[in-house]
Protein backbone atom coordinates (compact mmCIF):
# COMPACT_ATOMS: atom_id res chain seq x y z
CA UNK A 1 0.00 0.00 0.00
CA UNK A 2 1.34 3.27 -1.26
CA UNK A 3 1.32 6.08 1.46
CA UNK A 4 -1.34 7.77 0.84
CA UNK A 5 -3.60 5.56 0.52
CA UNK A 6 -6.84 6.78 1.38
CA UNK A 7 -8.72 4.91 3.76
CA UNK A 8 -12.95 5.18 4.09
CA UNK A 9 -12.12 4.87 7.95
CA UNK A 10 -8.90 4.97 10.11
CA UNK A 11 -9.65 3.84 14.01
CA UNK A 12 -7.22 4.63 16.71
CA UNK A 13 -7.47 2.36 19.50
CA UNK A 14 -7.11 -1.38 19.01
CA UNK A 15 -9.11 -2.35 22.97
CA UNK A 16 -12.95 -3.31 23.77
CA UNK A 17 -14.20 0.13 21.56
CA UNK A 18 -11.26 0.22 18.78
CA UNK A 19 -11.39 -3.94 18.31
CA UNK A 20 -15.28 -3.64 17.78
CA UNK A 21 -15.40 -1.01 15.63
CA UNK A 22 -12.90 -2.55 13.24
CA UNK A 23 -14.61 -5.67 12.71
CA UNK A 24 -18.18 -3.89 12.24
CA UNK A 25 -16.34 -1.60 9.74
CA UNK A 26 -14.36 -3.87 8.14
CA UNK A 27 -17.47 -5.88 8.07
CA UNK A 28 -19.74 -3.47 6.69
CA UNK A 29 -17.39 -3.23 3.35
CA UNK A 30 -15.58 0.07 4.70
CA UNK A 31 -11.74 0.33 4.09
CA UNK A 32 -10.68 0.20 7.33
CA UNK A 33 -7.33 0.71 8.96
CA UNK A 34 -6.39 0.00 12.82
CA UNK A 35 -3.74 2.15 14.16
CA UNK A 36 -2.73 1.25 17.96
CA UNK A 37 -0.03 2.25 20.16
CA UNK A 38 -0.20 -1.40 21.74
CA UNK A 39 1.86 -4.16 20.16
CA UNK A 40 -0.80 -6.41 20.36
CA UNK A 41 -4.53 -6.50 20.18
CA UNK A 42 -6.90 -5.39 23.26
CA UNK A 43 -5.62 -2.47 24.97
CA UNK A 44 -5.29 -2.07 28.47
CA UNK A 45 -8.57 -3.89 29.68
CA UNK A 46 -7.70 -6.98 27.47
CA UNK A 47 -3.42 -6.98 28.05
CA UNK A 48 -2.29 -10.59 27.85
CA UNK A 49 1.29 -12.15 27.47
CA UNK A 50 3.17 -11.70 24.30
CA UNK A 51 1.31 -13.60 21.93
CA UNK A 52 3.97 -14.64 19.87
CA UNK A 53 5.58 -15.99 22.89
CA UNK A 54 2.79 -17.54 24.79
CA UNK A 55 3.35 -20.66 26.62
CA UNK A 56 1.32 -23.78 25.29
CA UNK A 57 -1.25 -24.03 26.21
CA UNK A 58 -3.31 -20.95 25.47
CA UNK A 59 -5.46 -21.14 28.28
CA UNK A 60 -2.61 -19.07 30.08
CA UNK A 61 -4.07 -15.92 28.01
CA UNK A 62 -7.00 -15.80 30.02
CA UNK A 63 -5.55 -15.20 33.56
CA UNK A 64 -7.21 -12.40 35.37
CA UNK A 65 -9.31 -11.63 32.27
CA UNK A 66 -12.77 -10.47 32.11
CA UNK A 67 -15.22 -11.29 29.31
CA UNK A 68 -12.37 -13.00 27.44
CA UNK A 69 -14.74 -14.80 25.21
CA UNK A 70 -16.25 -11.45 23.63
CA UNK A 71 -12.11 -10.62 23.15
CA UNK A 72 -11.32 -13.84 21.27
CA UNK A 73 -14.32 -13.74 19.16
CA UNK A 74 -13.32 -10.72 18.12
CA UNK A 75 -9.39 -11.19 17.90
CA UNK A 76 -10.49 -14.18 15.48
CA UNK A 77 -12.63 -12.20 13.17
CA UNK A 78 -10.45 -8.99 13.64
CA UNK A 79 -7.46 -11.68 12.24
CA UNK A 80 -9.92 -13.52 9.42
CA UNK A 81 -10.65 -10.11 7.93
CA UNK A 82 -7.19 -8.97 8.12
CA UNK A 83 -5.91 -11.80 6.61
CA UNK A 84 -8.36 -11.23 3.74
CA UNK A 85 -7.36 -7.75 3.26
CA UNK A 86 -10.13 -6.37 4.30
CA UNK A 87 -8.45 -4.45 7.41
CA UNK A 88 -4.79 -2.81 7.62
CA UNK A 89 -3.23 -3.04 11.08
CA UNK A 90 -0.84 -0.84 11.92
CA UNK A 91 0.52 -1.91 15.93
CA UNK A 92 3.08 -0.41 17.90
CA UNK A 93 1.95 2.98 16.37
CA UNK A 94 1.66 6.17 17.71
CA UNK A 95 -1.02 9.78 16.17
CA UNK A 96 1.34 12.14 16.85
CA UNK A 97 -0.29 14.69 14.57
CA UNK A 98 -4.17 15.39 12.97
CA UNK A 99 -5.02 16.89 10.45
CA UNK A 100 -7.82 17.61 8.96
CA UNK A 101 -7.85 17.76 5.06
CA UNK A 102 -10.80 18.65 2.33
CA UNK A 103 -11.52 14.88 2.34
CA UNK A 104 -11.11 13.98 5.57
CA UNK A 105 -7.90 13.78 8.05
CA UNK A 106 -4.49 12.76 7.47
CA UNK A 107 -3.13 10.95 10.65
CA UNK A 108 1.00 11.42 11.62
CA UNK A 109 2.34 8.12 13.06
CA UNK A 110 5.34 7.40 14.99
CA UNK A 111 6.54 4.34 16.17
CA UNK A 112 5.98 3.45 19.93
CA UNK A 113 9.04 2.67 20.38
CA UNK A 114 12.32 3.49 18.69
CA UNK A 115 13.12 -0.27 18.21
CA UNK A 116 9.17 -0.70 16.80
CA UNK A 117 8.76 -1.38 13.40
CA UNK A 118 7.82 1.92 11.06
CA UNK A 119 5.01 1.07 9.39
CA UNK A 120 4.38 4.05 7.54
CA UNK A 121 4.27 7.91 8.72
CA UNK A 122 0.99 9.09 7.55
CA UNK A 123 -2.38 7.85 6.60
CA UNK A 124 -5.56 9.80 5.24
CA UNK A 125 -9.13 8.88 6.44
CA UNK A 126 -12.51 9.81 5.32
CA UNK A 127 -14.07 9.31 8.60
CA UNK A 128 -12.02 8.76 12.03
CA UNK A 129 -13.39 6.54 15.11
CA UNK A 130 -11.26 7.61 17.98
CA UNK A 131 -11.08 5.00 20.38
CA UNK A 132 -7.95 6.04 22.89
CA UNK A 133 -9.29 4.84 26.22
CA UNK A 134 -7.89 5.83 29.50
CA UNK A 135 -5.42 5.62 32.18
CA UNK A 136 -5.15 5.66 36.24
CA UNK A 137 -6.27 8.98 37.88
CA UNK A 138 -3.66 10.40 40.38
CA UNK A 139 -4.21 12.19 43.36
CA UNK A 140 -0.37 13.09 44.84
CA UNK A 141 0.00 11.30 48.03
CA UNK A 142 3.45 13.10 50.07
CA UNK A 143 6.34 9.87 49.43
CA UNK A 144 4.08 8.97 46.00
CA UNK A 145 7.37 9.57 43.93
CA UNK A 146 9.63 6.89 45.23
CA UNK A 147 9.83 3.50 43.24
CA UNK A 148 7.60 0.87 44.64
CA UNK A 149 4.37 3.34 44.20
CA UNK A 150 2.62 2.35 40.59
CA UNK A 151 -0.78 2.88 39.48
CA UNK A 152 -2.71 0.84 40.45
CA UNK A 153 -3.40 -0.45 36.50
CA UNK A 154 0.45 -0.21 35.88
CA UNK A 155 0.81 -2.76 38.44
CA UNK A 156 -1.77 -4.89 36.81
CA UNK A 157 -0.47 -4.86 33.33
CA UNK A 158 3.19 -6.11 34.61
CA UNK A 159 0.83 -9.02 36.08
CA UNK A 160 -1.74 -9.32 32.49
CA UNK A 161 1.36 -8.33 30.09
CA UNK A 162 4.66 -10.10 31.17
CA UNK A 163 4.14 -12.04 34.14
CA UNK A 164 5.79 -9.99 36.67
CA UNK A 165 4.52 -9.49 40.80
CA UNK A 166 5.94 -5.69 41.26
CA UNK A 167 6.06 -6.52 44.80
CA UNK A 168 5.68 -8.69 47.46
CA UNK A 169 4.02 -6.76 49.93
CA UNK A 170 0.85 -4.35 48.46
CA UNK A 171 -1.37 -1.86 49.52
CA UNK A 172 -3.85 -0.84 47.01
CA UNK A 173 -5.63 2.61 47.75
CA UNK A 174 -7.92 4.95 45.91
CA UNK A 175 -11.61 4.74 44.91
CA UNK A 176 -13.42 2.63 42.48
CA UNK A 177 -14.29 -1.02 41.77
CA UNK A 178 -11.09 -1.30 39.84
CA UNK A 179 -9.08 -1.55 43.19
CA UNK A 180 -11.06 -5.42 43.86
CA UNK A 181 -9.24 -6.60 40.68
CA UNK A 182 -6.18 -5.01 40.93
CA UNK A 183 -5.88 -6.73 44.51
CA UNK A 184 -6.98 -10.06 43.80
CA UNK A 185 -4.93 -10.49 40.90
CA UNK A 186 -1.62 -9.37 43.13
CA UNK A 187 -2.68 -11.62 45.62
CA UNK A 188 -3.63 -14.41 42.98
CA UNK A 189 0.14 -14.04 41.93
CA UNK A 190 1.56 -14.76 45.06
CA UNK A 191 2.10 -10.87 46.90
CA UNK A 192 0.57 -10.38 50.39
CA UNK A 193 -2.20 -7.57 50.25
CA UNK A 194 -2.29 -5.66 53.52
CA UNK A 195 -5.69 -4.33 52.48
CA UNK A 196 -7.30 -2.79 49.90
CA UNK A 197 -8.21 1.02 51.27
CA UNK A 198 -11.64 2.33 49.81
CA UNK A 199 -11.76 6.45 50.52
CA UNK A 200 -15.33 6.34 50.05
CA UNK A 201 -17.93 5.12 52.29
CA UNK A 202 -20.51 2.63 49.81
CA UNK A 203 -23.42 2.84 51.74
CA UNK A 204 -26.05 2.52 49.33
CA UNK A 205 -23.43 1.12 46.61
CA UNK A 206 -23.30 -2.44 48.40
CA UNK A 207 -26.67 -2.32 49.84
CA UNK A 208 -28.12 -1.51 46.53
CA UNK A 209 -28.94 -4.78 44.77
CA UNK A 210 -26.60 -5.03 41.73
CA UNK A 211 -28.69 -7.24 39.92
CA UNK A 212 -30.84 -4.88 39.41
CA UNK A 213 -28.60 -2.45 37.61
CA UNK A 214 -29.44 -3.77 34.40
CA UNK A 215 -26.09 -4.86 34.26
CA UNK A 216 -26.05 -8.47 36.06
CA UNK A 217 -22.21 -9.28 35.03
CA UNK A 218 -21.33 -6.94 37.38
CA UNK A 219 -23.36 -8.19 39.87
CA UNK A 220 -21.18 -11.24 39.56
CA UNK A 221 -17.93 -9.81 39.44
CA UNK A 222 -18.29 -8.48 42.54
CA UNK A 223 -19.47 -11.69 44.03
CA UNK A 224 -16.22 -12.92 42.67
CA UNK A 225 -14.00 -10.13 43.65
CA UNK A 226 -15.66 -10.26 47.20
CA UNK A 227 -14.60 -14.04 47.03
CA UNK A 228 -11.55 -13.36 46.41
CA UNK A 229 -10.68 -10.79 49.00
CA UNK A 230 -12.09 -13.01 51.81
CA UNK A 231 -9.78 -16.29 50.60
CA UNK A 232 -7.07 -13.91 50.45
CA UNK A 233 -7.88 -12.45 53.95
CA UNK A 234 -7.40 -8.83 52.31
CA UNK A 235 -9.02 -6.03 54.49
CA UNK A 236 -11.34 -3.94 52.49
CA UNK A 237 -11.61 -0.42 54.61
CA UNK A 238 -13.49 1.77 53.52
CA UNK A 239 -13.47 5.74 54.23
CA UNK A 240 -9.18 5.08 54.05
CA UNK A 241 -6.49 6.00 52.69
CA UNK A 242 -2.92 5.89 52.20
CA UNK A 243 -2.09 9.41 53.55
CA UNK A 244 1.92 9.25 53.27
CA UNK A 245 4.60 6.72 51.83
CA UNK A 246 7.34 6.51 53.33
CA UNK A 247 11.30 5.52 52.67
CA UNK A 248 14.50 6.39 51.55
CA UNK A 249 14.69 5.37 47.71
CA UNK A 250 11.85 3.09 47.67
CA UNK A 251 8.54 2.44 49.25
CA UNK A 252 9.14 1.02 52.61
CA UNK A 253 5.97 1.80 54.74
CA UNK A 254 2.63 3.63 54.41
CA UNK A 255 0.21 5.61 56.94
CA UNK A 256 -2.77 4.59 56.73
CA UNK A 257 -5.55 7.40 57.86
CA UNK A 258 -9.10 7.56 58.01
CA UNK A 259 -11.24 10.01 56.46
CA UNK A 260 -14.25 11.97 57.33
CA UNK A 261 -17.44 12.73 54.85
CA UNK A 262 -15.12 15.01 52.85
CA UNK A 263 -11.98 13.04 52.47
CA UNK A 264 -10.37 15.12 55.16
CA UNK A 265 -7.96 12.78 57.22
CA UNK A 266 -9.04 12.55 60.67
CA UNK A 267 -6.82 10.46 62.45
CA UNK A 268 -4.12 7.32 61.71
CA UNK A 269 -5.58 4.25 61.40
CA UNK A 270 -2.08 2.47 61.07
CA UNK A 271 1.10 2.07 59.77
CA UNK A 272 2.26 -0.52 57.50
CA UNK A 273 5.37 -2.21 55.99
CA UNK A 274 4.81 -2.56 51.93
CA UNK A 275 7.14 -2.90 49.63
CA UNK A 276 4.18 -2.16 46.81
CA UNK A 277 1.61 0.94 46.96
CA UNK A 278 -1.00 0.41 43.97
CA UNK A 279 -3.04 3.48 43.55
CA UNK A 280 -5.83 4.85 41.53
CA UNK A 281 -8.80 7.18 41.67
CA UNK A 282 -10.77 6.02 38.92
CA UNK A 283 -9.51 6.83 35.57
CA UNK A 284 -8.55 9.98 33.08
CA UNK A 285 -10.05 8.85 29.54
CA UNK A 286 -7.16 9.90 27.09
CA UNK A 287 -8.57 13.06 24.93
CA UNK A 288 -5.85 14.63 23.40
CA UNK A 289 -7.03 13.63 19.62
CA UNK A 290 -10.43 14.22 20.76
CA UNK A 291 -9.20 17.83 21.34
CA UNK A 292 -6.54 18.03 18.44
CA UNK A 293 -9.64 17.07 16.14
CA UNK A 294 -11.34 19.92 17.18
CA UNK A 295 -14.40 17.75 18.91
CA UNK A 296 -16.88 19.03 21.78
CA UNK A 297 -15.99 18.14 25.26
CA UNK A 298 -17.08 18.41 28.52
CA UNK A 299 -17.19 17.00 32.00
CA UNK A 300 -18.84 13.83 32.82
CA UNK A 301 -20.11 12.94 36.35
CA UNK A 302 -16.85 11.79 37.52
CA UNK A 303 -15.02 15.17 37.08
CA UNK A 304 -13.34 13.70 33.90
CA UNK A 305 -13.05 15.45 30.48
CA UNK A 306 -14.77 13.41 27.92
CA UNK A 307 -16.41 13.71 24.56
CA UNK A 308 -19.54 15.04 23.75
CA UNK A 309 -20.94 12.67 21.44
CA UNK A 310 -24.75 11.75 19.84
CA UNK A 311 -26.81 8.82 20.25
CA UNK A 312 -24.27 7.15 17.13
CA UNK A 313 -20.81 8.29 19.04
CA UNK A 314 -20.68 11.34 16.25
CA UNK A 315 -18.47 13.98 17.54
CA UNK A 316 -19.14 17.94 17.00
CA UNK A 317 -16.92 17.76 14.20
CA UNK A 318 -18.28 16.39 11.00
CA UNK A 319 -16.50 13.03 10.01
CA UNK A 320 -15.13 12.32 13.59
CA UNK A 321 -16.36 9.60 15.59
CA UNK A 322 -15.39 9.14 19.28
CA UNK A 323 -15.79 5.47 21.03
CA UNK A 324 -15.14 4.24 24.67
CA UNK A 325 -13.69 5.24 27.89
CA UNK A 326 -13.12 8.65 25.91
CA UNK A 327 -17.05 8.96 26.13
CA UNK A 328 -17.12 8.16 29.46
CA UNK A 329 -15.27 5.78 31.93
CA UNK A 330 -18.12 2.84 32.06
CA UNK A 331 -16.23 -0.57 31.66
CA UNK A 332 -15.42 -2.55 28.63
CA UNK A 333 -18.78 -3.99 27.51
CA UNK A 334 -19.88 -0.15 27.36
CA UNK A 335 -17.01 0.41 24.78
CA UNK A 336 -17.85 -2.69 22.74
CA UNK A 337 -21.54 -1.30 22.25
CA UNK A 338 -20.05 1.96 21.54
CA UNK A 339 -17.61 0.45 18.76
CA UNK A 340 -20.03 -1.09 17.57
CA UNK A 341 -22.51 2.01 16.80
CA UNK A 342 -19.62 4.19 15.84
CA UNK A 343 -19.05 1.73 12.98
CA UNK A 344 -22.96 1.67 11.97
CA UNK A 345 -22.61 5.24 12.15
CA UNK A 346 -19.53 5.84 9.79
CA UNK A 347 -21.47 2.71 7.52
CA UNK A 348 -24.41 5.23 7.65
CA UNK A 349 -22.82 8.18 6.80
CA UNK A 350 -20.78 6.53 3.63
CA UNK A 351 -24.27 6.09 2.65
CA UNK A 352 -24.47 1.94 3.23
CA UNK A 353 -27.11 0.35 4.80
CA UNK A 354 -27.05 -0.77 8.35
CA UNK A 355 -29.60 -2.74 10.72
CA UNK A 356 -31.63 -0.58 12.45
CA UNK A 357 -32.60 -2.91 14.58
CA UNK A 358 -29.43 -4.01 15.64
CA UNK A 359 -28.70 -0.63 16.24
CA UNK A 360 -31.11 0.01 18.65
CA UNK A 361 -30.58 -2.94 20.99
CA UNK A 362 -26.96 -1.55 20.95
CA UNK A 363 -28.50 1.83 21.82
CA UNK A 364 -30.19 0.10 24.97
CA UNK A 365 -26.97 -1.78 25.97
CA UNK A 366 -25.25 1.50 26.04
CA UNK A 367 -28.01 2.97 27.69
CA UNK A 368 -28.00 0.49 30.81
CA UNK A 369 -24.26 0.64 30.67
CA UNK A 370 -24.36 4.27 31.31
CA UNK A 371 -26.89 4.70 33.82
CA UNK A 372 -24.49 2.23 36.01
CA UNK A 373 -21.49 3.90 35.09
CA UNK A 374 -23.38 7.17 36.40
CA UNK A 375 -24.00 5.39 39.79
CA UNK A 376 -20.45 4.04 40.30
CA UNK A 377 -18.83 7.19 39.50
CA UNK A 378 -21.14 9.03 42.19
CA UNK A 379 -20.47 5.98 44.40
CA UNK A 380 -16.90 6.44 44.18
CA UNK A 381 -16.08 10.46 44.17
CA UNK A 382 -12.72 12.20 44.40
CA UNK A 383 -12.42 13.05 48.48
CA UNK A 384 -13.41 16.76 47.81
CA UNK A 385 -10.60 17.58 50.72
CA UNK A 386 -7.71 15.37 49.50
CA UNK A 387 -5.73 18.21 49.17
CA UNK A 388 -5.44 18.23 53.21
CA UNK A 389 -2.96 15.21 53.15
CA UNK A 390 -0.57 17.06 51.28
CA UNK A 391 2.23 18.51 52.86
CA UNK A 392 4.27 21.33 51.20
CA UNK A 393 7.22 19.63 50.10
CA UNK A 394 4.91 16.92 48.39
CA UNK A 395 5.30 16.36 44.44
CA UNK A 396 2.58 17.29 42.06
CA UNK A 397 3.87 17.43 39.24
CA UNK A 398 6.45 14.61 39.19
CA UNK A 399 8.02 14.99 35.81
CA UNK A 400 9.16 18.90 36.43
CA UNK A 401 9.05 18.21 40.11
CA UNK A 402 6.84 20.56 41.23
CA UNK A 403 6.09 20.85 44.73
CA UNK A 404 2.47 22.14 46.45
CA UNK A 405 4.27 24.70 48.22
CA UNK A 406 5.13 26.07 44.52
CA UNK A 407 1.75 26.09 43.37
CA UNK A 408 0.22 27.90 46.24
CA UNK A 409 2.77 30.04 46.09
CA UNK A 410 1.94 30.49 42.30
CA UNK A 411 -1.37 31.40 43.27
CA UNK A 412 -0.83 33.39 46.61
CA UNK A 413 1.69 35.80 45.49
CA UNK A 414 1.39 35.68 41.66
CA UNK A 415 -2.28 35.66 41.73
CA UNK A 416 -2.46 32.59 39.32
CA UNK A 417 -6.24 30.85 39.51
CA UNK A 418 -6.54 28.71 36.63
CA UNK A 419 -4.45 26.03 35.15
CA UNK A 420 -3.17 27.72 32.25
CA UNK A 421 -1.35 30.44 33.93
CA UNK A 422 -0.11 27.95 37.10
CA UNK A 423 1.56 26.12 34.25
CA UNK A 424 2.92 29.23 32.63
CA UNK A 425 4.36 30.15 35.86
CA UNK A 426 5.24 27.31 38.10
CA UNK A 427 5.49 24.42 34.96
CA UNK A 428 3.38 21.63 36.44
CA UNK A 429 2.29 19.61 33.42
CA UNK A 430 5.46 21.00 31.12
CA UNK A 431 7.70 18.12 31.60
CA UNK A 432 7.50 14.36 29.43
CA UNK A 433 4.07 13.16 30.43
CA UNK A 434 2.63 16.36 29.52
CA UNK A 435 0.02 16.87 32.44
CA UNK A 436 -1.55 13.48 32.01
CA UNK A 437 -0.69 12.47 35.55
CA UNK A 438 -0.81 15.35 37.33
CA UNK A 439 -2.98 17.32 35.57
CA UNK A 440 -6.18 16.45 36.98
CA UNK A 441 -4.66 17.11 40.57
CA UNK A 442 -3.77 20.08 39.70
CA UNK A 443 -6.70 21.94 38.02
CA UNK A 444 -8.67 20.75 40.86
CA UNK A 445 -5.55 22.36 43.64
CA UNK A 446 -5.51 25.64 41.52
CA UNK A 447 -9.19 25.69 41.19
CA UNK A 448 -9.68 24.99 45.14
CA UNK A 449 -7.18 27.82 45.93
CA UNK A 450 -9.29 30.23 43.97
CA UNK A 451 -12.39 29.01 46.12
CA UNK A 452 -14.26 27.11 43.20
CA UNK A 453 -13.82 23.17 41.90
CA UNK A 454 -12.45 22.30 38.38
CA UNK A 455 -14.30 23.28 35.33
CA UNK A 456 -14.07 21.78 31.66
CA UNK A 457 -12.00 24.99 30.78
CA UNK A 458 -9.58 23.78 33.30
CA UNK A 459 -9.28 20.21 32.51
CA UNK A 460 -9.29 21.07 28.85
CA UNK A 461 -6.33 23.43 29.23
CA UNK A 462 -4.93 19.95 30.39
CA UNK A 463 -5.51 18.23 27.65
CA UNK A 464 -4.29 20.30 24.45
CA UNK A 465 -1.06 19.48 23.85
CA UNK A 466 0.37 20.80 20.68
CA UNK A 467 1.88 16.77 19.83
CA UNK A 468 -0.50 14.03 20.65
CA UNK A 469 2.44 12.36 21.49
CA UNK A 470 6.66 13.54 22.20
CA UNK A 471 8.43 12.49 19.30
CA UNK A 472 11.64 12.37 17.32
CA UNK A 473 12.94 15.72 16.38
CA UNK A 474 13.46 13.42 13.46
CA UNK A 475 10.25 12.38 12.27
CA UNK A 476 9.06 15.98 12.75
CA UNK A 477 11.52 17.31 10.06
CA UNK A 478 10.93 13.80 7.79
CA UNK A 479 6.85 14.18 7.87
CA UNK A 480 5.57 14.39 4.54
CA UNK A 481 4.27 17.55 4.37
CA UNK A 482 5.06 19.46 7.99
CA UNK A 483 2.40 21.24 9.82
CA UNK A 484 3.32 24.46 9.93
CA UNK A 485 0.69 25.78 12.35
CA UNK A 486 1.26 23.06 15.14
CA UNK A 487 0.91 25.55 17.65
CA UNK A 488 -1.88 27.43 16.47
CA UNK A 489 -4.37 25.32 15.50
CA UNK A 490 -5.42 24.29 18.41
CA UNK B 1 11.34 -21.42 27.87
CA UNK B 2 14.80 -19.58 26.27
CA UNK B 3 15.87 -16.68 28.65
CA UNK B 4 16.79 -13.55 26.66
CA UNK B 5 20.43 -12.25 27.89
CA UNK B 6 20.73 -8.10 28.20
CA UNK B 7 22.71 -6.12 30.14
CA UNK B 8 22.58 -3.44 32.56
CA UNK B 9 25.12 -1.01 32.85
CA UNK B 10 27.52 -4.02 31.39
CA UNK B 11 25.89 -6.54 34.17
CA UNK B 12 23.61 -9.75 32.65
CA UNK B 13 20.14 -8.53 32.66
CA UNK B 14 17.82 -12.16 32.34
CA UNK B 15 14.15 -11.56 30.22
CA UNK B 16 11.33 -13.37 29.07
CA UNK B 17 10.85 -13.64 25.29
CA UNK B 18 8.02 -10.57 25.09
CA UNK B 19 8.18 -8.92 28.09
CA UNK B 20 8.98 -5.22 28.31
CA UNK B 21 12.35 -4.06 30.02
CA UNK B 22 10.89 -2.66 32.59
CA UNK B 23 9.20 -6.22 33.30
CA UNK B 24 12.58 -7.67 33.04
CA UNK B 25 14.08 -5.36 35.43
CA UNK B 26 10.98 -5.78 38.43
CA UNK B 27 11.95 -9.30 37.79
CA UNK B 28 15.46 -9.04 38.90
CA UNK B 29 14.90 -6.75 41.78
CA UNK B 30 15.27 -3.30 40.07
CA UNK B 31 13.02 -0.54 40.84
CA UNK B 32 14.59 2.59 40.06
CA UNK B 33 17.25 3.16 37.09
CA UNK B 34 17.22 7.13 36.24
CA UNK B 35 17.25 10.15 38.88
CA UNK B 36 15.24 13.51 38.57
CA UNK B 37 17.21 16.39 37.13
CA UNK B 38 16.31 18.69 40.07
CA UNK B 39 16.67 15.91 42.91
CA UNK B 40 18.29 13.60 42.11
CA UNK B 41 15.22 10.79 43.02
CA UNK B 42 15.37 7.84 42.00
CA UNK B 43 12.55 6.60 39.25
CA UNK B 44 11.43 3.76 37.92
CA UNK B 45 8.07 2.26 36.84
CA UNK B 46 5.05 3.93 37.98
CA UNK B 47 2.10 4.10 35.20
CA UNK B 48 3.53 1.20 33.41
CA UNK B 49 1.66 1.49 30.04
CA UNK B 50 3.18 4.63 28.15
CA UNK B 51 1.90 7.49 29.60
CA UNK B 52 4.01 8.91 32.53
CA UNK B 53 7.97 8.79 31.34
CA UNK B 54 8.92 7.91 34.18
CA UNK B 55 10.70 4.91 33.94
CA UNK B 56 12.69 6.13 30.55
CA UNK B 57 16.26 4.33 29.89
CA UNK B 58 18.71 4.41 27.33
CA UNK B 59 18.26 0.93 25.34
CA UNK B 60 20.93 0.53 23.27
CA UNK B 61 22.68 4.12 22.62
CA UNK B 62 19.62 5.65 22.83
CA UNK B 63 18.11 7.75 25.35
CA UNK B 64 14.61 8.58 26.82
CA UNK B 65 12.93 5.23 25.63
CA UNK B 66 10.34 3.79 27.95
CA UNK B 67 11.07 0.88 29.64
CA UNK B 68 7.12 -0.35 30.21
CA UNK B 69 7.00 -0.26 26.65
CA UNK B 70 10.03 -1.54 25.15
CA UNK B 71 10.45 -5.12 24.13
CA UNK B 72 13.40 -7.05 25.87
CA UNK B 73 16.02 -8.98 23.29
CA UNK B 74 18.28 -10.85 22.98
CA UNK B 75 21.85 -8.43 23.67
CA UNK B 76 20.38 -5.41 24.10
CA UNK B 77 22.40 -3.25 26.38
CA UNK B 78 20.62 -0.91 28.92
CA UNK B 79 22.22 2.15 30.47
CA UNK B 80 20.38 3.65 34.04
CA UNK B 81 21.61 7.23 34.70
CA UNK B 82 20.96 10.49 34.73
CA UNK B 83 18.25 12.06 32.71
CA UNK B 84 20.29 14.98 31.09
CA UNK B 85 18.88 17.94 29.70
CA UNK B 86 21.15 17.41 26.72
CA UNK B 87 19.57 14.39 25.88
CA UNK B 88 15.71 16.03 25.99
CA UNK B 89 17.21 18.51 23.35
CA UNK B 90 19.14 16.76 21.33
CA UNK B 91 17.18 13.59 21.09
CA UNK B 92 14.00 14.17 21.61
CA UNK B 93 11.28 17.13 20.97
CA UNK B 94 9.54 17.45 24.50
CA UNK B 95 5.74 19.31 22.93
CA UNK B 96 6.25 21.91 25.95
CA UNK B 97 9.30 23.10 23.98
CA UNK B 98 7.07 23.79 21.03
CA UNK B 99 4.99 25.65 23.18
CA UNK B 100 7.88 27.82 24.21
CA UNK B 101 8.51 28.46 21.00
CA UNK B 102 11.92 26.43 20.47
CA UNK B 103 10.83 24.93 17.68
CA UNK B 104 8.56 26.37 14.52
Amino acid sequence: MSTDERFDVAIVGAGPAGLTAAVAAARHGLRTVVVDAGRQLGGQYWRHPDEAHAVEPRGDESAGQHHWGTFLAARDDFNALRERGDLAYLPGTQVWYLERTGAGHDLYLTPTTESGARHRERVAATSLILCPGAYDRQLPIPGWDLPGVMAAGGAQALLKGHGTLAGRRAVVAGTGPFLLPVAAGLARAGAEVVAVCEANRLTGWLRRPLAASGVPSKAGEAVEYAAALARHRIRFLTRTAVTRIHGEDAVASVTLSCLDAEGRPTRVRREVDVDLVATGWGFTPSLELVTAAGARTCQDVDGSLVAVVDADQRSSQPGVYVAGEATGVGGALLAVAEGRLAAAAVAADHGLPRDEQAVRRVRSTVHRHRAFARAMHLAHPIPARWREWLTPDTLVCRCEEVDYATLCAAHEELGADDFRTVKLLARPGMGWCQGRVCGFATADLVACAAGRRATADDLRAVARQPLAAPIALGDLAGAPAPPRDAGSAL
Amino acid sequence: MTSLELTLDGRPLAARPGQSVGAALTDAGIRSWRTTRREGRPRGLFCGIGVCYDCLITVDDVPNQRACLVEAADGMRLESGHLESGHLESGHLESGQVEDGHVD
